[in-house]
């Protein structure tokens, strides 16, 4: 798993050695200071010696001044290579996220891409700014602060060797305990956000039902849920800092005890024993270690916390397109037939019933296809198999007599203008979204494709015509007029075959049926396939569809089929009663 | 500018710091006794603190250093010291865990209170609330601004609090010792919280920044995960990759400046306690050498070598928590920033109630209504008369009227004016027009999400206004086009209806909706578990539960607002069944943009811009050859 992250590094490699090396640099510069403060006060202050005490200042403060470039460097470094390292890995989602075919987005819910992609990606970018900063420091602090207090007294340094691992694995022991309870609580943190968000999506059931109360009931029993594990992981965490002071204390009691002796020993002499400068960052030596234990134990637990986000992160990285370009792909579509030979399609490989089942479809070039069924019964399905938006099961779906498998996916699509059921319109003016068709058309093409899907009209009135704002989302244009838009976008396209997936439902019918009649008149050679809601919509197509439950129950015409099929009678029935009390 | 920056780039500086402390301050207090603890026990630590690295000087001076001289070293006074000094640490250790202890819990339930509070409020909102807000804004209160919060009682108050006490023991402790050389750690002092000051600043700024092109990344992600399959349909995955980039870079850019400044911070301030040092030793060993006077706590005297070698230690004492202070200032200030957020919301104004009619079960007992315990499936409105002080009861029918009554979400643009009609009980009346011709707004007022501007709305002949809004509400039901399922099982969205009604209850309504049998298939049933808004369901699916919820509470007014526009014509005619079954007896209003839903109204109101411009039945409507009928017959026009 790290392996496959630490692949987007890339670049940022030579400043993540940099940190650790100058970081290193600055630890030698932090051993070497406490040694030059001992010198200062056992030659300088103690004797009195002025000259010595500026001379040995002065190399304390070019060691401090050394120590600060480092240390500035190692941040620095730090900073360029986490923030480098987040945003390529935030890249390599992002294009993973847009080579993801159909079914690799119904997997992963918007939310979560989102979150994969800032949080998650957030936890990691300080997981490992910490990781190049103190994983590094902690453990070269302590082996250098070991050596130098083994090179002042071998004796004294057992104390150290007794001391940290009692520390290191308390500190051990406290980090396991306590991760299994945190990784529970960001579980139940999900789960209150989870009600969050339902009630502020269903804010108008909850005052309807008058259940204010039922849901203060259920946030506030996981909040309590939530108080009651972290209470539980904190007051293990709580060990922490006396286990550190214990140690801590312990060492100074050993040192003082056996440290005296040793000075008296050797009667304060350097030369033959311990002295007291010595002794005192023998004391400064045992902070350093001890306390670089401590952060690597804080490092220890932030990378297990963003472990979560880490596995979050591969799951989206090593998520397997599974619609891919052929070898040697056709780059040209002649024309618009399509033709469906025994096909059979499962969302899911491993569920029993196949969404689609046995349809067998022929359709020449430049007709107009109506299809109609209930909700449910798979007709967005059928018709995104011809994009090649999802792939077939069984059998095969071909365009101008070509299996789909086989063309360049996107000569595919570029013929095949597909207006989806849940349409988007992006931040950006109108003439912006409608470029998204075709990037060179002119402004006359532009408003050529609006007059054919009706939207001409209302987009002159706007103050600022074709050049008004669409907000996120579309929210500031209506339902209908962000469809028609939707499908002048798609016309813009040029295509062999217009996909039209409900995409007039808030269209008003009269509306709805000028856009069918320019369809007719003005792209008569581009096969035109129609899902609607309402018979009117599709009633004059060549040939109309009735699904049922992923099966085919009949095609015809409109006369056709309210002579011999019930489905169709049934609806046609629904919607034109009353009719008939004219 | 889109939505997604002006959300998250607030990370603006607390603007009353006082107040948010003092409100913060009230939630501490419900743990005063603690909190004295918890003080206590963090003064003690950290003396423990200041006396342990004193220790150190008192050891060379007062033991080591006589002993050195003495021929015969006795060591049971340094024993002695060294046992006392054990007791000493014990304690420090014993108060660090305390406090490390009581403080978790003080946190975490100093936090539980919060959000509950703030949830709890959140319910009493009016829809206007909900309406101005995005999700993703509210969302947040609950989660960064919590979080950082979090961090802050829990982490950076104790941690304060010690650097504070630590601060103000080690500075008694020098200037016991020597006036002169504490004004010297002072002045520097000074001159460090400068530096650091500006430093932070620095970063501050480039965080600010952070956030907001992180916002304009989040933005941006947001839109293009939510549009992926058009960005699919029309290929324009390049495209959207180098959009990604180019905000990808800008947001990497600040993170980098950030992160940077705050990470010099940490090797300046350490170092310049190093630097401190050597001036320390310098001036005072000068000022030792030149004999001058030393006023101190403890007296006039001279500078001595030993005293010196203890302001050093001392010295490193003061500076580190100092600049511990100083590096927790910005994340104190974020999280304050976020607690003022969370308390503007506690400070919005609830959902005003003055009603004092009241919904009660009752009886006639010999021609009178009266009030009972019974179930009785008869209602009353108990309407307790503020001059006279009796109380008189009106059977609850579902007669509503609504008089000339004006809106306007804003008060400077009306939506709807003079609207004027009147539902009889049991009737059936259905609102057609354009989208925002209004007719969400009418129902919106009904049940009182919003309150009119001008006019009369009246129910059974009372006010609504006097109406308790719990009462009036629970008199209402209603059946959105979105429908809304909560996590759980089928049976608990159903029952969400009428917390009281039985398994049979439920199966009842889901009967009369026609969503028992799908229910059936379900692979647990009734039982089987709906998560992330019944996301496994189809949409006519999940609006059938909506109408079985809406059916167990048993209302005797209904608002169905799109009900029925997410299913199908042919499932429609289907469902019709249950609908009508479900609608007889009540009074219901109807909105739909399928004209043949409504065709069987009892009066049908054809909306423009806010205002009724036909009304009647299908009948007198089609006769009327005016809108209605061109609506109606637009979708003949093609046969």
């Amino acid at each position: 798993m790290m392996k496959k992250l630490m692949k987007s590094i890339r670049e940022f490699k030579i400043p993540s050695m940099k940190a650790p090396i100058y970081v290193s640099l600055e630890v030698v510069m932090e051993v070497i200071l406490p040694l030059l403060m001992a010198e200062l006060i056992d030659n300088g202050i103690s004797q009195g010696n002025m000259p010595y005490i500026m001379k040995i200042g002065l190399v304390l403060l070019l060691a401090a001044g050394m120590s600060l470039i480092f240390g500035a460097l190692a941040g620095k470094y730090a900073a360029v290579a986490s923030a480098g390292f987040a945003k390529n890995l935030r890249n390599d989602m992002f294009d993973q996220v847009q080579k993801f075919s159909f079914s690799n987005i119904d997997k992963f819910s918007t939310g979560g891409l989102v979150t994969r992609l800032t949080t998650d990606v957030s936890n990691v970018q300080n997981a490992y700014q910490m990781t190049v900063r103190t994983a590094f420091r902690s453990p070269f602090m302590f082996l250098f602060s070991f050596l130098a207090s083994f090179s002042i007294d071998r004796k004294l340094t057992l104390i150290f060797v007794c001391v940290t691992p009692i520390l290191a694995v308390g500190l051990y022991l406290i980090a396991t305990k306590a991760h299994p309870i945190f990784e529970r609580v960001f579980r139940t943190y999900d789960k209150l956000n989870g009600v969050v968000q339902e009630n502020l999506h269903g804010i108008r059931v909850v005052k309807s039902f008058v259940r204010e109360e039922h849901e203060e009931e259920k946030f506030t029993g996981i909040s309590k849920e939530i108080h009651d594990d972290f209470c539980k992981a904190e007051r293990i965490l709580a060990f922490n800092s006396p286990l550190m002071q214990l140690c801590m204390y312990s060492c100074m009691l050993l040192l003082s005890w056996f440290g005296a002796k040793a000075v008296i020993a050797s009667g304060g002499n350097t030369a033959l024993g311990l002295s007291t400068g010595e002794l005192t960052s023998l004391f400064t030596y045992a902070m350093q270690m001890l306390s670089s234990l401590m952060m690597l134990s804080m490092v220890f637990v932030m990378i297990i916390i963003s472990r979560a986000s880490m596995e979050r992160i591969t799951e989206v990285l090593d998520e397997q397109s599974d619609i891919v370009n052929p070898e040697n792909p056709v780059m040209q579509v002649k024309d618009g037939s399509i033709a469906f030979r025994g096909v059979s399609f499962r969302y899911n490989q491993s569920s029993e019933t196949p969404v689609l089942s046995h349809i067998d479809l022929d359709i020449p070039s430049g007709q107009t296809v109506g299809i109609l069924g209930s909700t449910g019964s798979s007709k967005s399905s059928l018709v995104q198999l011809i994009p090649r938006l999802y792939d077939v099961s069984e059998g095969s779906v071909e365009v101008a007599g070509v299996d789909v498998r086989n063309y360049d996916i996107e000569t595919l699509r570029n013929a095949v203008a597909f207006v989806l059921q849940k349409n988007e319109l992006f931040s950006g003016t109108i003439k912006e979204n409608l470029r998204w068709g075709n990037e060179q058309a002119t402004d006359a093409q532009l408003e050529h494709a609006c007059v054919l899907a009706q939207a001409d009209g209302f987009i002159k009135a706007f103050p600022d015509g074709y050049d008004t704002y669409i907000e996120q989302g579309g929210s500031n244009v209506s339902g209908g007029q962000k469809q028609r838009l939707c499908i002048a976008r798609a016309l813009l396209k040029n295509p062999q075959i217009l996909v039209l997936d409900d995409s007039t439902s808030a269209v008003d019918t009269a509306t709805d049926a000028l856009i069918r009649q320019a369809f007719t008149n003005e792209i008569p050679n581009t096969t035109k396939i129609i899902i609607a809601q309402r018979v009117a919509s599709v009633m004059d197509a060549d040939q109309i569809i009735v699904l049922d439950n992923g099966q085919i129950m009949g095609s015809g015409t409109h006369d056709e089929l309210l002579s011999t099929n019930h489905i169709y009678q049934e609806v046609y029935e629904s919607q034109m009663k009353g009719g008939d009390e004219e | 500018m889109n939505k997604g920056v002006k959300i998250r780039g607030k990370v603006s500086k607390p603007k009353d710091v006082k107040a948010t402390i003092s409100r913060l301050f009230k939630y501490v207090g419900a743990y005063r006794l603690r909190l004295l603890i918890v003080v206590l026990c963090i003064m003690v630590s950290a003396v423990v603190g200041v006396l342990g690295s004193m220790f150190i000087r008192t050891l060379i001076d007062d033991y080591i250093t006589p002993l050195l001289i003495t021929a015969n070293p006795d060591f049971s006074g340094l024993l002695t010291k060294l046992i006392q000094m054990a007791i000493i640490y014990a304690i420090g250790v014993l108060a660090g865990y305390l406090y490390n202890r009581l403080m978790a819990v003080l946190s975490q339930g100093v936090l539980h209170k919060i959000r509950s509070d703030m949830f709890s409020h959140m319910q009493t909102l009016p829809i206007r609330y909900f309406d101005a807000h995005s999700h993703g804004e509210v969302m947040s209160h609950y989660t960064n601004d919590a979080d950082t919060l979090r961090q802050m009682i829990a982490q950076a108050f104790p941690q304060v609090l010690s650097s504070i006490m630590t601060i103000v023991s080690v500075f008694f402790a020098m200037i016991s010792l020597s006036l002169w050389l504490t004004l010297l750690v002072l002045g520097f002092a000074g001159i460090m919280m400068f530096v650091v000051k500006k430093l932070s600043g620095k970063s501050g700024k480039y965080f600010v920044r952070q956030q907001q092109s992180l916002g304009a990344l989040n933005g941006y992600i947001e839109e293009m995960i939510n549009g992926q399959r058009v960005v699919k349909v029309f290929c324009h995955e390049e495209k959207a990759k180098e959009d990604f980039q180019q905000r990808n870079a800008d947001l990497c850019g600040n993170a980098t400046q950030a992160n940077k400044f705050a990470n010099i911070l940490g090797p300046i301030t350490n170092n310049m306690g190093h630097v401190l040092y050597v001036l320390l030793a310098i001036v005072g060993a000068a000022l030792g050498l030149a004999n001058v006077t030393n006023y101190s706590l403890s007296g006039v005297s001279t500078i001595t070598l030993g005293m010196i070698a203890s302001f050093l230690t001392l010295s490193r004492s003061f500076v580190m928590p100092l600049s511990q202070v100083a590096q927790q200032l910005s994340s104190i200030i974020m999280a304050l920033a976020g607690a003022e957020r969370i308390f503007t919301l506690m400070d919005e104004i609830s959902e005003e109630d003055e009603g004092y009619v009241t919904l009660v079960r009752a009886k006639y007992v010999d021609g009178v209504l009266t009030e009972t315990a019974e179930r009785t499936g008869l209602w009353a409105w108990k309407h307790p008369h503020t001059d006279g002080g009796d109380i008189t009861y009106t059977e609850l029918t579902g007669d509503i009227v609504l008089d000339d009554v004006d809106f306007g979400y804003t008060e400077d643009k009306t939506v709807l004016h003079n609207v004027s009609l009147y539902a009889k009980p049991g009737q059936k009346i259905a609102f057609v027009g354009a989208t925002g011709a209004g007719k969400t707004t009418i129902t919106n007022l009904i049940n009182r999400f919003y309150d009119i501007a001008d006019g009369k709305i009246r129910y059974d002949g009372i006010n609504i206004n006097k109406i308790k809004k719990n009462d009036l509400r629970h008199s209402l039901g209603v059946v959105l086009q979105d429908v809304n399922l909560f996590t759980g099982t089928v049976m608990d969205n159903i029952r969400y209806g009428k917390l009281d009604a039985t398994d049979a209850d439920c199966i009842r309504a889901a009967k009369l909706a026609n969503a028992d049998g799908f229910i059936r298939m379900l692979p647990d049933g009734y039982q089987t578990v709906l998560t992330g808004d019944g996301s496994g369901l189809s949409q006519g699916q999940r609006q059938l539960i909506s109408i079985a919820r809406a059916a167990v509470a048993d209302p005797p007014v209904m608002i169905l607002d799109e009900a029925t526009s997410s299913i199908d014509t042919r499932t429609e005619a289907i469902v019709q069944k249950g609908m009508d079954a479900l609608m007889h007896g009540r009074t219901v209003f109807v909105i739909a943009h399928r004209l043949s839903t409504v065709r069987n109204s009892d009066a049908i109101m054809v909306l423009d811009k806010g205002a009724i411009i036909e009304r009647g039945d299908h009948q007198s409507l089609i006769q009327q050859r005016g809108t209605y009928y061109r609506l109606y017959t637009g979708a003949f026009e093609l046969s």
